[in-house]
């Protein structure tokens, strides 16, 4: 192990503008999964904190029966996917704008709100499409006039979200493609600069893991070092952003190193790929 | 300890290399291997260290057989061979120890193994005051010596030598040669093949001659060895070898 990372660190020396190559390829692949792993992180953030407000709510048509009502929230109380159901009746409504609105308090007069059953919903189940599920349910009920559940809002936060994903997704995987490409070269190269030692290593009788190692070695540092690299960037950007446009979030340190180990995995992959190819032709 | 039954080597351009070659070659042994240029020489080296399988026939190393040798027993078996050639085959960017260490250094050995390894055999072969030159520093005959270095560090059971004086001049010449007679009359063989027939006519040694791949003649044909020591498994280098006095002789 200790001649692998010698003659890596080698290889290193030798071809250092390819080596950088390698590197900031793998660095940038790292970056396009990180920047959009940070707009997901704070998208889920966002999301989770106004899933915690999302609420449905059934304005009751003028004259029902308070038996209708009751036993509506009832009903609705037993619903798997709800927390908890209140009556709100027409003076409460109007007490409760007055004092949340309290400067157009003389805005409002008697009647001019109706009475509603307001169902918050269990965590798990504040997605738009359980959201959606509960409210169509509620318009079962015919004293039911109108629903309101914020539904513009929470599905263009998941849209946004799940666009998040698939861009970082995509642009991630198509640099670490090319990562895996471009160390693949350079591992080819080494291999060829180094024909003469591996011929030798053969001779006096080197297993083939012992003549790979180095290569590998030389793949996983590369890795390695964009990994660093590209956490360096992410968190420059993520200042950058905290400091002229939006608070935001930071990888904990559990993803931060598994970013890293990420960028060595592709190296690792790149150099086994090519090398056990290459190896063969010398 | 070297067998070759019945072999036939066909690379895929052009003619058979080798074409029904048999031949053994003793524990101990000095062995010429002539023949003009394409008749096979290296052919048969290579199928000793295993760079090539025959197409037909059998290569029997050390108790291996090239017929059930598995890929991945080819390093164990090589690490009893030790091989030279006439282009030296150094690295160029790194000192005399430095060439012999990395042998070593490639199949595992222990670190505090190598530096008096590598200091006894440079003494064998002559090299103990040249051990921090670069290869660019050293005359071809020494360049070669610090070759044959490598190949003998392992403690080889033969050395096996391509040209090994090929590129040298007449006194360069007869240096690595009495050398390999010196290693050879420690217990190594030398299976060394050469066109310089000056050399094989000055020396009693068993000489096999190859032509168009075929083995045309073999001095030792009129005195053949007992059949029963090359074909059994030579046992591992760990182990105390048997003096040279015992072992049955394959020349008179």
């Amino acid at each position: 192990m200790n001649l692998a990372l010698r003659e890596a660190l080698r290889a290193f020396s030798r071809a250092p503008m390819l080596s950088l190559l390698s590197v900031t390829t793998i660095a940038f692949s790292l970056f396009a999964f990180g920047l959009f792993g940070l707009v997901y992180l704070n998208l889920r953030d966002a999301l989770a904190n106004v899933e915690e407000r999302v609420e449905i709510r059934g304005f009751v048509a003028e004259g029902t029966l308070a038996e209708a009502t009751s036993a509506a929230v009832g009903d609705i109380a037993a619903f798997p996917e709800v927390a908890s159901v209140r009556y709100v009746s027409d003076v409460q409504a109007l007490e409760r704008a007055r004092r949340e609105l309290g400067e157009f308090e003389d805005v409002f007069e008697a009647g001019i709100l109706p009475a509603s059953i307001e169902v918050r919903l269990r965590e798990g189940f504040r997605d738009p499409e359980h959201v959606r599920s509960v409210a169509r349910r509620l318009e079962f009920y015919d004293f039911i006039d109108d629903i309101r559940y914020g539904e513009e809002w929470v599905e263009k936060l998941y849209k946004i979200r799940n666009i998040a994903t698939a861009v970082g997704l995509s642009l991630g995987v198509t640099f670490a493609l090319v990562a895996v490409i471009i160390i693949g070269s350079t591992i080819r190269m080494a291999v060829l600069a180094r024909s003469r030692e591996i011929h030798i290593m053969r001779l006096v009788g080197a297993t083939n893991g012992f003549i790979r190692a180095p290569f590998l070695v030389e793949g996983f540092l590369k890795g390695l070092l964009g990994g660093l690299l590209a956490l360096v960037l992410t968190y420059f950007t993520f200042q950058f952003v905290g400091q002229y446009v939006v608070e935001a979030t930071y990888f904990s340190t559990g993803l931060a190193i598994l970013g890293v180990l990420g960028g060595a995995l592709i190296g690792l992959l790149g150099s086994a790929v090519s090398v056990g190819r290459h190896l063969r032709r010398v | 300890m070297i067998r070759f039954t019945h072999v036939t080597k066909l690379y895929p351009k052009g003619g058979p290399a080798l074409d029904d070659v048999s031949f053994h070659v003793n524990r101990g042994e000095f062995v010429f291997l002539t023949g003009p240029s394409g008749a096979g020489k290296s052919t048969i080296l290579k199928l000793v260290y295993v760079d090539q399988r025959p197409t037909e026939g059998e290569v029997r190393i050390a108790g291996q057989s090239s017929v059930t040798l598995t890929g991945s027993a080819i390093p164990k078996l090589r690490r009893r061979l030790g091989v030279v050639f006439q282009d030296f085959r150094l690295l160029e960017d790194r000192t005399a120890e430095q060439n012999v260490a990395f042998a070593l250094e490639v199949i595992g050995t222990p670190q505090d193994a190598i530096g008096p390894k590598v200091a006894r055999v440079l003494t064998q072969v002559g090299l103990a005051a040249k051990a921090t030159a670069l290869p660019h520093e050293l005359s071809g005959g020494e360049q070669q010596r610090v070759a044959i270095a490598r190949a003998l560090v392992n403690d080889p059971l033969v050395l096996l030598a391509d040209e090994p004086t090929g590129n040298l001049d007449d006194r360069a010449t007869r240096g690595i040669f009495q050398l390999l007679r010196d290693i050879n009359a420690t217990g190594t063989a030398v299976l060394m093949a050469t066109h310089d027939l000056a050399t094989v006519r000055a020396n009693p040694y068993r000489t096999l001659e190859m032509n168009r791949g075929k083995l045309v003649y073999d001095s030792a044909a009129e005195h053949p060895a007992p059949a029963d020591e090359f074909d059994a498994p030579v046992p591992d280098r760990a182990a105390p070898a048997p003096p040279q006095g015992e072992l049955p002789e394959a020349t008179p």
